[in-house]
């Protein structure tokens, strides 16, 4: 799956960065990097960019950049060991 | 000494420069770009050596793909500092320090400046900065910029460990296969880095990053770079590793583990980052987002032209003129001549003083635009605003530039400054003339109200209307053809809310006015006088009494012809016109001055050849200050004056058609 397809409120681990060398340079210096934990927090009031939430910080982009990001969606909403993985660094299998 | 100061956009640089240079800074241009570069010299430090630090621009790597990182990147390797100060934001510690990490593999005297310790602690937090520092090999001192907390105790630091040059320890945070092609890389290049003076795993890690700049940098001869090729096909294809990606990742669970062993409590369960969240469920909401955001420009605009800015435009206005005037008769009471009266006072003075008044409405604007920028607001302007401007081939950053354009050009186009890439800077400058500035506003109104009595207010919002249009279609052509390349990726952080510091604030109005002064008596100061002269002399160079002889209405007849197809190929029309290059607000004095006597303005003008005369001034040449602020943001004085005859060119074929059109259906 795409993030740019992940909903609202959704949070997932992104499995592949794709992409143009400098966009994907850019994404993964930005912190998204294979197996981090992302969540996307809140759409732009015209629909597009989006709001994401990893690495203990909140970053924009663009629905046509995040469809070069594959994910899959995590069902997990905040467990007590990792305090909200999304929201908070965090890598599956690290922190539990 | 020269250090370098190096971190992530939002995490307080600016402060901290400002809480180490104070006032002493020089604004210049970093070599070759037209990037902003501030330098200051660090005051009072202890054993009074004299230290310089240079501002570079927020980044967050040292990859070469965007325009910071790239500035960042040459300065470091072509200028070589003595030293970097890499300021770190505590309160969001993990994305920070990927760019700490990249900068200590540099091999240069580095220290940490972990920013932002005093929100950290409010929030019940702690960081063991000793084992931080022992983790990274980097000094770690903490600070908080804002308050004036260990800046002291950071300059001692920096001191020492340049005057010692110790260098960061090496740190290794890859392992497996992209360990071992980094390693056996930087034995291969060993030679070509030493020549080049760059840290050999630096350059090695970038080039199994696949760096090609770096490959340029390093000199390699074919024979290396396929050799570096072959290495990089085999860890993708045979070890199956995508080292582009496993190096970022290393790095962040490098970070993550020193994060985990040093910091006690996570950033996103800080009341900043609660708050911040609150407020954007405001702002950026989906329904009320949009509506706030107007209601708070259309607030700065009215305070700005209006309430502050506007009355004290017109406070100054009136001193300046008052100044001018008691100059006139002390020097005619003196006994001076009066060409010299007339070319001090007409000329020079008062072009300068025509600008000068505009200097409160611009410190105003700018005052609450530093407020939008330093409090977070103006990220969230660029991530609500984007899908309109990408449309045009924008990012939601030029939004704001461009709004700017209704107010001023001259402030718009500084403002475009903070648009992180040349290609949308250049784009949005080239729009910003088809805003309607104020100044053009009293020419609508004093033209409407003569031509259209009944539909003052219908012209002049068609005209704001059609400047807009032709604004998106110059886009579009911009888009499909000069700047065809494809704009940086909208990839943006929201930073948490804050509260502006005062101290910052200042410096930067400051910073802005005195821009703003220097452009006043340089360039604009030339052009008034020029104006003044071709007003006040006819061919002959004998002073002439009535503005019809002078050398100014020579040149208008003369040049008159050209506009007759648009319908006002008056000599008269003309001297406005050529005046509004000064500033648009003469085109009126202008056209009141020759058309009081015998010719009213209606023999000049019919209600079609009016509006015309009306959309050529919306589109024609910007004024001077403007095509100035221009031409020193291209950074190249052809492309400046290309783009204001390039200005002339169209604003004559949209007139004449428009004009035509009327003519056609009227």
């Amino acid at each position: 799956m795409k993030l740019s397809e992940l909903g609202v409120g959704k949070t997932a681990i992104i499995s592949e960065v794709k992409g143009q060398k400098a966009l994907r340079g850019h994404l993964l210096d930005m912190g998204l990097t294979p197996n981090t934990c992302v969540t996307v927090r809140a759409v732009a009031p015209m629909g597009d960019p989006i709001e994401l939430a990893l690495r203990g910080y909140r970053l924009t982009l663009r629905l046509e950049d995040a469809g070069n990001i594959e994910v899959e969606p995590i069902s997990m909403v905040c467990s007590g060991n990792c305090s909200s993985c999304a929201s908070n660094s965090g890598k599956r299998g690290k922190r539990s | 000494m020269i250090l370098a100061l190096a971190g992530n956009q939002n995490c307080g640089k600016t402060t901290l420069f400002n809480a180490l240079t104070g006032s002493n800074q020089h604004v210049g241009n970093f070599p070759g770009v037209t990037v902003e570069q501030k330098i200051g010299t660090v005051k009072k430090t202890r054993d009074g050596s004299d230290v310089k630090i240079v501002d570079l621009p927020g980044i967050y790597s040292l990859s070469p793909y965007s325009n910071e990182e790239i500035v960042s990147r040459d300065y470091i390797f072509n200028e070589k500092p003595d030293g970097i100060i890499n300021i770190v934001d505590a309160s969001n510690i993990e994305r920070n320090l990927y760019l700490t990490l990249q900068l200590a593999s540099l091999g240069i005297p580095m220290v940490i400046a972990l920013n932002m310790m005093d929100e950290v602690k409010s929030n019940g937090g702690s960081i063991n900065t000793k084992k931080l520092s022992e983790i990274l090999g980097v000094p770690v001192v903490p600070i908080s910029a804002a308050k004036g907390e260990g800046i002291e105790e950071l300059k001692d630091v920096f001191i020492r460990v340049v005057e010692n040059k110790e260098k960061p320890k090496p740190v290794d945070y890859c392992t497996g296969e992209v360990h071992r092609a980094i390693h056996s890389l930087m034995h291969m290049i060993e030679d070509h880095a030493a020549d080049a003076g760059i840290s050999r795993r630096f350059a090695a890690t970038k080039l199994v990053e696949g760096d090609e700049s770096m490959a340029k940098r390093l000199k390699l001869s074919q024979n290396e770079i396929e050799t570096i090729e072959h290495t990089l096909i085999e860890l993708e294809h045979e070890a199956g590793v995508d080292a582009q990606a496993a190096i970022a990742d290393m790095r962040y669970d490098f970070i993550q583990d020193a994060v985990e062993k040093t910091v006690t409590k996570m950033s996103t369960d800080s009341k900043q980052h609660k708050m911040s969240v609150a407020i954007d469920k405001i702002l950026t909401n989906k329904y009320v987002g949009l509506p706030i955001f107007f209601i708070i420009m259309g607030i700065v605009f009215y305070l700005s032209f209006d309430l502050i800015g506007g009355n004290l435009t017109d406070l100054c206005e009136t001193a300046i003129d008052a100044g001018i005037e008691a100059f006139r008769s002390w020097m005619t009471d003196f006994g001076t001549n009066p060409v010299v009266i007339s070319l001090l006072c007409d000329g020079a003075l008062k072009g300068i003083g025509s600008i000068l008044s505009f200097l409160p409405t611009i410190v105003v604007l700018f005052l609450f635009l530093s407020i939008m920028e330093d409090s977070g607001y103006m990220a969230r302007v660029a991530y609500i605003m984007d899908k309109l401007l990408r449309k045009i081939g924008l990012s939601g950053k030029s939004f704001v530039p461009l709004l700017i354009g209704f107010g001023c050009t001259v402030p718009a186009v500084l403002s475009t400054r903070t648009l992180s890439s040349e290609r949308d800077k250049k784009m949005t400058i080239m729009l910003l003339p088809f805003m309607t500035c104020t100044a053009k506003l009293p020419i609508y109104g004093f033209m409407a109200s003569i031509f259209f009595p009944d539909h003052t207010g219908l012209v002049t919002l068609s005209l704001y209307i059609l400047g807009l249009l032709l604004a998106v279609v110059m886009g579009l052509i911009l888009k499909n053809t000069l700047y065809k390349g494809k704009s940086v990726p909208f990839v943006m952080e929201l930073p948490n809310y804050r509260i502006p510091g005062l101290k910052t604030t200042l410096l930067l109005l400051f910073e802005k006015a005195r821009d703003f002064i220097v452009r006043a008596f340089t360039v604009i100061f030339g052009a008034s006088v020029i104006i003044w002269f071709l007003q006040c002399f006819d061919i002959r160079f004998n002073i002439v009494t009535d503005t019809e002889s002078g050398m100014l209405a020579q040149i208008a007849k003369l040049i008159a012809p050209v506009f007759s197809p648009l319908g006002f190929g008056n000599w008269r029309a003309v001297t406005a016109l050529i005046s509004g290059f000064m500033a648009k607000e003469a085109v009126v004095s202008i056209l009141q001055v020759l058309t009081n006597k015998d010719t009213a303005i209606t023999d000049i003008f019919t209600a079609a050849s009016a509006y015309s005369f009306l959309v050529f001034t919306l589109l024609y040449t910007p004024c001077v200050a403007t095509v100035a602020a221009i031409r020193r943001e291209f950074g190249n004085r052809r492309k400046g004056v290309m783009v204001a005859l390039l200005q002339s060119v169209y604003a004559w074929v949209i007139a004449l058609v428009i004009y035509r059109l009327i003519l056609l259906f009227v």
